[in-house]
């Protein structure tokens, strides 16, 4: 490498100004720690640049290094300027802030826990209030139910047809009632025994001469209906009405040996 | 000569060693961001500035990527540019036309002893223009090669050769 060249080639000053790539500084460097006429040639450059820039300095501004340590102690100084006593408030302050927040903390499960027991409290009355609910409900439906009933009964308008035990169960007995106008008939089944399971009560509209049975419907459910009084349509012009137990959905046409009850209605007989 | 054993000492956090570099540099560093600001007030406030980060990132200089100095006078004018860009400082300087270092020491009156007054101003008076512009953009804003021929519309070989002239003017200057 010519040395003299590299050195006329400008690059040192660029050097120096930092006005090269880091690349290109690294290389410079390293040219540097070899050749000391570089290194020479370089602080010289230095120096010139050092005074050129100090002659555009407002004055010298030696006094400002006092402004600039003490800042220098405020930024890392903290520690070393606060005494031990700080510190132990400090363990003093972590201690009670641990203590307290134990003690929030177990404020917040007492809390916790009795707003469990409150919600566990409200579901049970919840619960007990939706059962007293529906058993009014259910009781007024019942009284409802019962209200019909009576007015059915009372009705003028309403024919009433006993039937009457027969051979399979003497002690039976059922009162329909019968309003022509709406074409509905309440069977009144109090008095028919359980139907066995599987089976089912199917009541008749009966023609006399010849007889001829017309299906009305079943008595569905009978177990569980409390009153035992049964709503059916019945748009036949009957003669009589008469309940047999049949097979659970029901026949096309009665079984007359489980006959249950049977009754004429009156002014056809 | 660069006081490598004393820049050792700074980065192990010796204040001593940071005073002696603060003794050093700073009026160099001062007047580098002077040129930028044109304001003593804010370039007393960029320079201590300059020397706190001296002192916090001191262990980031290594000779391998250049020279002490360089590594101060990029970040004196990183700082000075910056307070160029600040908003309180804008208001402040907007009718300032561009300036560069050379307002200054032709309007400079009274020199420290550290520096070659009448060299200075002797040196100054024979500069060319070009030269003046040269020394501002490389030496005083930080411009790259590429950034001050395209600035001065200069070929980049020339950038090179032609600051190089300009500088052992000002060295013939000061040695004589």
């Amino acid at each position: 490498m010519d040395i003299q060249e590299y050195i006329e080639s400008g690059i040192l000053e660029l050097y120096v100004y930092g006005a090269l790539t880091q690349k290109e500084s690294e290389e410079v460097s390293a040219i540097l720690a070899q050749y000391p006429e570089v290194q020479q040639e370089v602080e010289q450059i230095e120096a010139a640049l050092q005074s050129l820039s100090s002659a555009a300095a407002p004055y010298n501004p030696e006094a400002l290094i006092a402004a600039i340590k003490s800042k220098l102690r405020n930024a890392d100084g903290v520690i070393q300027l606060q005494p031990s006593a700080s510190q132990k408030r400090a363990r003093i302050l972590s201690f009670i802030s641990v203590a307290a927040s134990i003690i929030f903390l177990i404020g917040i499960f007492v809390l916790l826990n009795r707003t469990n027991n409150l919600r566990e409290e409200l579901q049970t009355v919840e619960v007990e209030k939706t059962q007293l609910e529906s058993k009014l409900n259910y009781s007024e439906e019942a009284l409802q139910e019962t209200k019909e009933i009576l007015a059915v009964i009372r009705d003028p308008q309403v024919t009433k047809v006993p039937l009457a035990g027969q051979q399979v169960a003497p002690e039976a007995y059922v009162n329909v009632f019968w309003d022509k106008t709406s074409n509905k008939a309440y069977i009144d089944a109090m008095g028919l025994p359980e139907p066995p399971e599987g089976f089912v009560y199917q009541v008749w509209s009966l023609r006399l001469d010849p007889l001829t049975p017309t299906s009305m419907g079943l008595l569905e459910n009978f177990s569980e209906d409390e009153n035992k009084v049964f709503e059916l349509e019945n748009p036949n012009d009957s003669q009589a009405f008469g309940i047999t137990l049949e097979p659970a959905g029901g026949s096309e046409t009665p079984t007359m040996e489980q006959l249950y009850t049977l009754g004429v209605v009156q002014g056809n007989a | 000569m660069q006081p490598d054993e004393l820049i050792l000492r700074l980065q192990q956090k010796d204040e001593k060693a940071f005073e002696r570099i603060y003794a050093l540099y700073s009026e160099s560093i001062f007047g580098v961001i002077n040129s930028v600001l044109h304001d003593t007030e804010a370039s007393e406030e960029v320079l201590q500035d300059v020397f706190i980060k001296v002192w916090d990132n001191s262990e980031s200089y290594t000779s391998k990527k250049g020279r002490f100095f360089t590594w101060l006078l990029n970040i004196a004018r990183n700082a000075a540019i910056d307070k160029t860009r600040s908003k309180a400082f804008k208001n402040q300087k907007k009718n300032l036309t561009q300036e560069y270092f050379v307002d200054i020491l032709e309007n400079k009156s009274s020199f420290t002893s550290k520096v070659d007054a009448i060299g200075i101003k002797k040196y100054i008076k024979t500069l060319g223009e070009e030269c003046k512009k040269v020394i501002d953009l490389l030496f005083f804003k930080g411009y790259t090669q590429k950034e001050t021929s395209e600035e001065l519309n200069m070929p980049l070989g020339t950038v090179k050769t032609r600051n190089r002239l300009c500088i052992n003017k000002l060295r013939e200057i000061l040695v004589n």
